[in-house]
């Protein structure tokens, strides 16, 4: 028998035509959708008089838009608009949706593998390109435009060329107080921002078995930032018990049968990939990023490069233009770089165990006064957890703002904005040029380096801290 | 979508890698319901100051790249966010035609979905279209059906497209009309996964 990768797998399950000359047509098992890039899609579904054709398979929720401080009062009349324009799109067209009241309301890519909808071997869209999230379930999970939204909806299809594969190999032992961040960010910083362009990748090796499920989330989160629409982990136990007594996953009998399906799906023993990239987790430290995109980043010991460092004539040009927006000199360390602004939220690091290793760092610290630090779950169950287990009372004390659930300062397009100038420490995704505000300066980390940025004002290599290091 | 074959446009050189979409488009301007426009704010941080003045010396404020309606831009173009309003930016201000070495996957699929025709050619290549289009009125025509792009100075080099996106592109075809046309497959397709008829 062929050996398979787990990506060939779900794609052979998924096919519902293929003809020579064509895109294979895929169907689609779960289409999350949010407020931002979906009012259009319904809009032409009612242009053409057609329906959703599984609304059982669709799930909504708001998360782009929403406040995360007095989550009832959206002043911006656009931002309104569009979160009304969603609750009328899911009543007319027989969508469940989590609303802004919703008990399970919270980060599309923090709901769907907390309620159990996100599960191995499915084919998971969202017109988001972090839907790569999902694939730490051993799920074919990628992004889409509000065209392929549409396209969905009516036909619950994907016209999509099959990709070719591309294995990131993990060797060894990740090092003490490195997270699942910094092996996402080490890789995008060795491979570059578009190694993964037309590639679906696997991440492999011993450092992805060890991690955990929400840990496995954050390095396929950041797929996308790779080049690659989608970044799978092939199930293993690690996959079945996180999802065992989930609400939308299967139960009793019928989940041990699932379980067996999906454990069969892992990528065949000898199976080949187009291509494969290794790292070694032993040589990762804690990243920080001093560019405009994800590659620009280094571990806390190194310092700003120079312009003059790189070889092509472009990468010279784009490293001298990030240092302009950044405001940094080459050779500045990174342990010397204040900052005014951490952010610990988005859909890369929001969840319970990100909030935990934050707070590991913030108890019985004070934020600098010169920093302000805000914390935002990825979701309301989140939030519940958190207090529950009075990890907002320690931020709180710390001096951090705790917040409501949604995307908040990852993008910015509610009101947490990083000002003009200012710099950010945060767990987010992108570092782009004004991601979090017009001007703002955004370096991006794990939680716990984000908690440590925060009460030593400046970053700091997390290890180096007493309570942590105990 | 409006369907396109032979093109002829003025060029704008835009000469950086890894232009990510939340600069094509940035996040403020994403709250708007419609598809139409959103040419105004193409760029916007790169096009005008904080005071929403013109920034003079962009690329794209200059005077002669004014009427250009061909954008040829480093590679990776369009890496980053989903967001279909990044082609709907370039579209809605003019460009019908992109030209670069590489671009980000879902950018490129968003581009054709919107009839944009988002041409790969070689470093090379566009390094050449980059260099020339810094002359005043400089155009290149492109031509889908022979899948070429040439200038009138010599110029000529052939690009690969999908056989699929470029009938789409030709014609101008709603896809999912289209795909409704295989509802069969799909239909076959949910009975024999989820034992049940949706249509």
């Amino acid at each position: 028998m062929t050996k398979k990768t787990v990506i060939e797998k779900i794609w052979e399950n998924h096919v519902v035509n293929r003809e020579e000359g064509k895109p294979d047509l895929l169907y689609i098992d779960l289409h999350l959708v949010h407020e931002v890039t979906s009012p259009q899609a319904f809009e032409g579904l009612r242009m053409n008089g057609r329906r959703v054709r599984r609304p059982d398979l669709t799930y909504a929720t708001m998360d782009h838009n929403v406040p995360t401080i007095n989550r009832h009062i959206i002043n911006d009349p656009v931002s309104k608009t569009q979160i009304q324009t969603l609750e009328q799109n899911c009543r007319e067209f027989g969508i469940e949706l989590a609303d802004i009241d919703h008990p399970d309301q919270g980060i599309v890519h923090v709901i769907g593998p907390q309620l159990g909808l996100t599960q191995p071997g499915k084919t998971i869209v969202c017109g988001d390109s972090h839907t790569s999230t999902h694939g730490a379930f051993g799920a074919l999970s990628f992004g889409i435009g509000t065209s392929e939204v549409e396209h969905v909806l009516a036909t619950q299809t994907l016209w999509q060329q099959r990709p070719k594969t591309l294995q990131i190999k993990v060797n060894g032992k990740l090092g003490f107080g490195v997270t699942a961040k910094d092996i996402i960010l080490a890789i995008i910083a060795k491979f570059g921002v578009n190694a993964g362009t037309g590639y679906v990748m696997e991440y492999t090796g011993e450092a992805i078995r060890n991690l955990s499920m929400e840990e496995r989330m954050t390095i396929c989160n950041m797929s996308i930032e790779a080049g690659a629409r989608a970044g799978l982990v092939s199930p293993d136990e690690t996959t079945v018990e996180f999802l065992r007594g989930r609400r939308y996953a299967p139960q009793g009998e019928e989940f041990e049968e699932a379980a067996a399906r999906w454990l069969a799906l892992a990528t065949d023993e000898g199976a080949e990939y187009d291509k494969t990239l290794e790292i070694d987790a032993a040589e990762i430290e804690p990243q920080v990023t001093w560019g405009t995109n994800p590659s620009m980043g280094s571990g806390i010991s190194g310092s700003v490069p120079s312009p003059d460092q790189f070889n092509r004539e472009a990468d010279k040009e784009s490293v001298r233009l990030a240092l302009e927006y950044m405001g940094l000199e080459a050779g500045t360390k990174l342990s010397d770089i204040p900052v005014d602004f951490v952010f610990i939220g988005s859909c890369t690091n929001s969840r319970i165990s990100d909030l935990r290793a934050a707070a590991e760092v913030a108890k019985g610290r004070k934020v600098k006064d010169h920093v302000t630090a805000i914390v935002v779950p990825g979701s309301q169950t989140v939030k519940q957890q958190a207090e529950a287990e009075g990890l907002d009372k320690v931020f709180i004390e710390a001096g951090f703002q705790w917040r409501e659930s949604g995307c908040s300062m990852c993008l910015a397009m509610n009101d947490d904005i990083v000002p003009p100038g200012k710099r950010c420490a945060s767990t987010s995704n992108r570092n782009f040029e004004g991601r979090q505000g017009n001007g703002a300066r955004t370096h991006l980390v794990s939680p716990s380096m984000a908690a440590a940025a925060a009460v030593t004002g400046q970053f700091t290599d997390v290890r180096e801290l007493s309570s942590v290091n105990q | 979508m409006q369907p396109i074959n032979e093109f002829s446009g003025i060029v704008c050189p835009l000469n950086r890698p890894n232009i990510d979409t939340d600069q094509i488009i940035p996040k403020q301007f994403l709250k708007r319901i419609e598809r139409q426009g959103f040419g105004q704010f193409v760029f916007y941080h790169w096009r005008f100051d904080d005071d929403g003045n013109k920034r003079e010396d962009f690329v794209m404020n200059k005077t002669q790249y004014k009427n250009a309606e061909v954008l040829v831009a480093g590679e990776n173009f369009g890496c980053g966010s989903s967001r279909e309003h990044a082609p709907w930016a370039l579209l809605d201000y003019g460009f019908r035609v992109i030209i670069a070495s590489s671009y980000a996957d879902i950018f490129y699929n968003n581009s054709v979905k919107n009839g944009i025709l988002a041409v790969k050619l070689t470093e090379e290549e566009v390094a050449t279209i980059m260099e020339r289009s810094k002359e005043e009125g400089y155009s290149i025509h492109v031509n889908l059906e022979e899948q070429s792009v040439k200038d009138d100075k010599g110029f000529t080099a052939n690009f690969d497209i999908d056989p699929y996106w470029k009938k789409m592109l030709l014609n101008g075809w709603d896809e999912i009309s289209v795909t409704l046309t295989d509802e069969d497959h799909i239909r076959k397709y949910e009975e024999k996964m989820y034992g049940k008829q949706y249509s």
